[in-house]
Formats: C-alpha cells, structure tokens, sequence
C-alpha cells in the first residue's frame, strides 16, 4: 500500500485546498488518471496520479487545505514496485517523464509519510528531501545548516521548519514568512513571470471564493516577485530577430488550411526557444543550493493571460521534441483549459524555461522577471514593421524584439547572447523548426 | 446564410470563448480585439468555430475582413 500525496503544483506552492474526488475507495486507478481536483490560490487544478493501484481510504474530505506532501489517500499498489516521482526540480529521471510531484510514496520506505525519502547524491552531501529543499528555499533556510532527522540523516521538512524557528540561522534578507497555519488566505501557486503591472483577477470560479483568490494570487506573485528580485541578479540581453521568413513560410502553410490547422506565429517562437533551450541547457533549468540543476527535459512555461485578468504559466512538456502542429495543438489545448480553469498538476509543475509574449496589441519590447528557481526568460513583443537594412538595402520587414533575462548566478552574459542568437537563426529557417 | 443568422452565430462563438461579452454591446464597426479582451489565439478559435458551424471556408488571406462583427457577417452572408 501507498499514499497519494498533496502535490506541488508549482515551485512557491506549500498547500493546497482538496476541492473533489474523481474516485472512490475501489476504484482502480491507472498511471495518469485523475483523481482529484485541488484549488490553489490561481486555479483549480486537476492532479492525475502516477502509480497504477487501487484505491484504499479516502484521507481528506473535500473543503480540506493540507500542506503539500500531506497524504491525501492510500492507495494499494498494482503495478511494480512503486516508486516516488520528484517532488521538486531535482535532476533525476534522464527520460522525458513530466517533473510531476503527485507521487504514490511506497508505504514499505521508511520515511514518513509526507516525507519523500531525501535524494542521495552520492557525494557524501547532506541528503536533502526535495520537499524539504523547496520549503528551505521558500524559508530563506539553508538546507545544508539544518539537523536531519530522516533516514540516514536526511534533512526533512520538519527539520527545515525547526531551521527557520530559529531566529539566528534565518538567512538574513528574507523578510518572516509567516508560518502557514497562521496565513489567512495562504497563497499557494507559484507566480506567474508577471514582466508588468496587471489586474489579477480570479478565473472563472464560484463567486464566494472569489475575492479570496484574488488576494491569495496577488499575494503569491508579490512573495515570488520579490524573491525574484532580491535573489536573482538578473541580466537582459535584446535583440530584433527579422521574422519575414518565417511568416512567408507560414502564410504559404496556412492558406490552403482551414482554420482549425492553422499554426500561428506564437507557436514557431516557442519551437525555436525550446530547441535553442537544447542548444544551450545552462538556460534550462533551475538553481538550486547555490548550483544549476538542469531541467530534465525542455519543458516550455507559456505565460498565458486570464480573461478579465491574471497569468498562468503552465508548461508545455518536451516542447523540443513536438513538431509545429504539434505544439500549436498543445498551445491551443493549453490555453484553452487554462482560461476553463482546467489544467493538469503536471502541467504546473515547474517549467524549465518560461516565455511571456505580449501578443499583437502589445508593446514592442517586455523585460521579464525570471520566475525561480528558473534561471531565464524569454520575452516576444509585438510583430512590427520595420525599416530594415540587408546589404545596403533597406526595407520593410515584420520585426519581433527577442529579449532574455537570465539569472547570472547560473550564466554569463555570453552564453544569452548565443541563445538569442540560436533562436533568430532557427527562425531563419522555419522549415526546419 | 441571412444577416441574421450569421450575427447570431458570430455572437454565439464570441460568448463561448470570452463570456464576459454576453449582453455587452458591441460597436459593428470597431475591430472585436479593440472592444474585446480577444488575442490571435482567440480569433483564430472564433474563425475556427464560425467555419466549423457555417460550412463556410474562411481562408487566412480573408481572415482580416471578420475583424469587426459588420465586417463578419457581410463575409458569411455575403458567401
């Protein structure tokens, strides 16, 4: 028997609110099926699980808010011996496997329950649960100044929780963040790479829960900006990028295509972030414990605006992989459920990389704020026409200023100049993206 | 297809993707991205669901002549 847990749907995310059971006890569960819907502060999200098994005890009543990592139910294990999906960022599975936290835990590990056992690293490093490692991140704590208690000396939550009661090891530039239990509305999504002022709204969702939302979302971007801001040293790099190529390419594949098969511009941008992400990895991934943790796999976050209001940043899963249809049909899905209010844990679990466009009424140039533990943004401004010069001639092109923020903790300033430019030459060759 | 019938379904397809314009006025001759909260992403969802219930092809080349709702239904009952 195992246990079905609260998952983190996201880097800042520390509970979460169980709105409804997709199953009852007897139900046979497979790897994917979702099981619940859980609320967090931007969205109702479903959550699948990732272990074949049937399903024991319901835990937690809908209307419940747990911590993540709190067992929601047990589950008897069908399938092979289970194992326990990341619960955080860490650079495990080589294969393409979504980063998804919701984990059946084998109920035979010695850890806890809410406690994935801590993630070896074979160097003689203090073990670190992944929970732990987030909610240290979270803190201001760090992990390594911590008294483990778990299995062989792993640091657990609960360690990093008694770490950051303790006033004299508090890293200093945090300010308090009040223990959970005692939030009001705790915030619990992680904040979309919001580049600029904006009106956040609740999705559509009951009225009654909706003032609540709205507070608990500005709440959560306002923690994760600030954090942002003050632990990231951010760079920007610029760079107009002649889209006339891509968009001929394109026009002459949409116009024998109804409207249903069309591809948008949006999509070739993504394409080429994702493959330039393959290129140059040092962009694609997380810092972490003062390292940079590659992103096991290209996992485009696309910053998508709410109607009436508010970001999401869910991402797209392998997006290097996806050919142009493929990643217009996942955009258009994308979009589509996040605007419904519908979207998957896997898919807010955290993103590799993420890109904010501003669309075609935007502005021509947005400087992101990188979303951590991230380590880049990329920023698409409006399509404009252009006075351009090619050997001497000048003309009018379509023109789309690329932009990048990148940590500098993680990267110089010469591998962003290379990714900006990785992505202007592929998109100088649309047939190949 | 009438006039009627072709603002009928225009209006119907908008409401499905933005439903906060059910009941907002609409000016017939101000772009629908002007007036409302629409991205390419959402015009192209409404060419795509216009097409679909009229039987009508849109191409892309055309697509600009729907940006307003008088600019929609001349299209489609023009067709």
């Amino acid at each position: 028997m195992g246990d079905f847990l609260m998952p983190s749907l996201g880097a800042d995310m520390v509970e979460g609110r169980l709105i409804q059971w997709r199953v009852a006890p007897g139900d046979v569960v497979a790897k994917g099926d979702i099981v619940a819907v859980v609320d967090t502060s931007k969205a109702e999200i479903e959550v699948e699980i990732f272990e074949p098994g049937v399903i024991e005890e319901l835990v937690v009543d809908p209307g419940e808010k747990v911590a993540v990592g709190a067992v929601l139910a047990h589950v008897r294990s069908t399938g092979v011996a289970a194992t326990q999906a990341p619960a955080a960022p860490e650079p495990t599975a080589a294969e393409p496997a979504p980063p998804v936290p919701a984990a059946v835990v084998a109920a035979a590990a010695p850890a806890p329950p809410a406690e994935p056992p801590g993630a070896a690293d074979g160097s003689g490093r203090r073990r670190v649960s992944p929970l732990a490692r987030r909610v240290a991140a979270h803190l201001g704590v760090d992990p390594a100044s911590c008294e483990g208690t778990g299995p062989g000396g792993a640091v657990t939550r609960a360690d990093v929780e008694r770490t950051a009661a303790e006033p004299a090891t508090r890293a200093p530039a945090p300010p308090a963040m009040p223990a959970p239990s005692a939030m009001p509305a705790p915030p619990t999504m992680p904040a979309p790479s919001a580049p600029m002022p904006q009106t956040i709204e609740p999705p559509a969702v009951a009225a009654t829960a909706g003032d609540e939302r709205s507070i608990a979302m500005r709440r959560t971007i306002a923690r994760l900006m600030a954090r942002s801001k003050r632990e990231i040293p951010h760079y920007y790099l610029g760079h107009h990028i002649d889209l006339s190529r891509a968009l001929d390419w394109l026009k002459e594949r949409n116009a024998p295509r109804g409207p249903a098969e069309r591809v948008l511009p949006a999509a070739l941008l993504l394409k080429a972030v994702a493959l330039a992400c393959r290129e140059h990895p040092g962009l694609n991934g997380f810092w972490v414990d003062d390292e940079l943790r590659p992103g096991g796999g290209v996992h485009v976050g696309v910053a998508i605006s709410l109607r009436g209001g508010g970001l999401l940043a869910p991402a797209i899963h392998d997006a290097d992989m996806l050919g142009v249809e493929a990643l217009m049909a996942a955009l258009r899905d994308l979009t589509q459920r996040a605007r419904r209010g519908q979207l998957r844990g896997s898919e807010m679990a955290d993103p590799t990389i993420t890109v904010t466009s501003l669309g075609e009424r935007g502005v021509e140039t947005v400087y992101g704020v990188i979303h951590p533990p991230q380590v880049a943004l990329v920023g698409f401004g409006r399509v404009t026409e252009r006075a351009w010069a090619v050997r001497g001639m000048v003309g009018a092109r379509p023109v789309v200023h690329a932009t990048l923020a990148v940590d500098h903790r993680a990267a110089d300033g010469h591998t962003g100049g290379l990714f900006l430019g990785s992505i202007d030459s592929r998109l100088q060759e649309p047939e190949a993206l | 297809m009438t006039e009627a019938e072709a603002r009928a379904v225009v209006l119907a397809a908008l409401v499905e993707i933005a439903p906060e314009t059910e009941g907002v006025r609409l000016d017939g001759d101000v772009e629908l991205g002007e007036q409302l909260d629409i991205d390419s992403m959402d015009f192209l969802t409404l060419m795509t669901l216009v097409s679909e219930r009229t039987g009508i092809d849109i191409p892309e080349r055309d697509q600009p002549k729907l940006r307003t709702l008088d600019g929609a239904v001349a299209y489609l009952a023009g067709v």
